[in-house]
């Protein structure tokens, strides 16, 4: 039977030097950074293209819609190769910057952009859908009063849609820090990637594995938590009911 | 650069059986997990709270970690259980085609589960009440009353996580299954031609997906309309 060795993470890589808690801990700094970045790239992209979708040019909602199917209808884990060995050999800059870099910075840079432009599309349709939840007197008003089409977004439309949007957007943060286990496929070392190491180099899976879920449990229930703060903040009174409990 | 797409029509073979094991992976994931999970649902469900409760750790757990860990997991695990199971001396390999088969039914069960919860409840109260009082038992007022009107409702959002699934096996990747990405890859790095490779894989998911999704949608118009 299987005996555990819950001090594992306390002894010394064979290099030495190190202890293997901290090779975890590395691997969780590379998560969160790979997942912030990409947040920040697919709440941008995400809302643009989702508004765009809203608007009443059909060449801007064709080329929205495009976004999104095109992003929808591949595996991430194909959007991840495409980005790592396909698409630097179509952009001669992009290629030598990778040929000459840090392999880690290489792999940082094409898993924040794959995560974040594939993120980007769930989001684009969430936020369509909170733009179009809206009472259609409410674009109708903004118009009334006299305001272009990009003030009634920027005053009317956005600021309601957004809180709308708040908790399917919680939902799409936790897929991202979970999507974000893929990087290992182009050699990122992230949470996922330093757990199977440490299994690997001890024989401690279960013990490796089992870190990993605490951590990526805390993770996103820390998201969670963070997101019904934000849900709680921007609330407008008497129009959403309560926020996140 | 030069592109040779020959690459890919010369193997053709080899990334058919990988497209064949895509599929079936799918489909056995599919119904399985439907299977599965439609027991997770009614257990999240039921009035014994131990489980109730443990139904619903189980799917919280699993939705709440990578699918990639979860691969490793059932990867690790697997062997072990086969040992303890059938009292062999060493862990029992069954090879990582049938692990993941193994682990994308109790992976989607999670997933299947919250949808088909999502469906029995959609059922009007009315609807148990009055199986209940022509004398139904709970096994025949599901089978014959809930579950079917449930199933009906959830189609759509049930295809669509078929359609999830598809793109997620890929991900049987991370232990070398050959799959149809596997077999790409395979290809491709004994070749060096990844750039075509994976163009094509990538052209390849997206029309199905595409077409299928597209079908999808079409189907829930109809639906929505006959309700």
């Amino acid at each position: 039977m299987h005996v555990f060795n819950w001090h594992v993470f306390f002894e010394e890589l064979p290099g030495g030097g190190e202890e293997y808690w901290q090779l975890i801990v590395s691997g969780v700094g590379w998560t969160l950074a790979v997942s912030a970045c990409a947040w920040v790239i697919a709440l941008f992209v995400g809302s643009l293209i989702g508004t765009i979708r809203t608007t009443n040019s059909p060449w801007l909602v064709r080329l929205g819609n495009a976004w999104v199917e095109l992003f929808r209808n591949i595996p991430l884990l194909v959007q991840m190769f495409l980005w790592y060995f396909v698409i630097p050999e179509f952009i001669p800059p992009l290629k030598s910057w990778i040929v000459h870099a840090d392999p880690t910075d290489a792999q940082f840079v094409c898993a924040v952009l794959c995560l974040g432009l594939f993120t980007s599309a769930r989001i684009a349709e969430q936020v369509r859908a909170g733009i179009q939840s809206l009472p259609r007197g409410q674009r109708l008003a903004g118009m009334a009063l006299g305001l272009t089409q990009p003030q009634v977004y920027r005053y009317v439309l956005l600021p309601m849609g957004f809180r709308i949007v708040i908790p399917p957007l919680t939902s799409e943060t936790m897929n991202l820090i979970k999507n974000s286990s893929v990087a290992l496929t182009i050699g990122l070392a992230e949470l996922t990637f330093r757990a199977r190491e440490l299994g690997e180099y001890t024989f401690n899976f279960f013990e490796a594995f089992t870190a990993a879920t605490v951590i990526y449990l805390v993770i996103s229930m820390t998201a969670n938590r963070l997101m019904a703060v934000i849900e709680r903040r921007t609330a407008v009174p008497g129009y959403i009911a309560g926020g996140a409990k | 650069m030069h592109l040779d797409f020959g690459v890919v029509a010369r193997s053709l073979p080899y990334l058919w059986k990988g497209f064949e094991y895509t599929v079936q992976l799918t489909a056995i994931a599919g119904l399985g997990g439907l299977f599965f999970g439609t027991l997770l649902a009614l257990g999240r469900l039921s009035s014994l709270r131990w489980l109730a409760f443990v139904a619903s750790a189980y799917v919280n757990l699993m939705r709440s970690i990578p699918l990639v860990l979860v691969i490793f997991w059932f990867f690790f695990l697997m062997p072990q259980v086969f040992q303890a199971m059938t009292g062999a001396e060493r862990p029992v390999q069954i090879g990582a085609e049938r692990t993941a088969i193994i682990t994308f039914i109790m992976f989607e069960a999670a997933y299947f589960c919250e949808i088909m919860r999502a469906g029995i409840q959609s059922i009007p109260k009315g609807q148990v009440h009055s199986a209940y009082a022509l004398g139904l038992t709970y096994g025949q007022a599901m089978r014959k009353v809930i579950l079917p009107q449930a199933f009906r409702n959830m189609i759509p959002v049930l295809l669509t996580q078929t359609i999830i699934l598809f793109q997620d096996t890929s991900l049987v990747y991370v232990i070398s299954a050959t799959d149809f990405v596997g077999a790409a890859s395979k290809i491709a790095q004994r070749d060096g031609r990844l750039i075509e490779m994976y163009l094509f894989v990538a052209a390849v998911y997206f029309v199905l997906c595409y077409t299928l999704s597209f079908m999808v949608k079409r189907l829930q118009k109809k639906i929505a309309v006959i309700r």
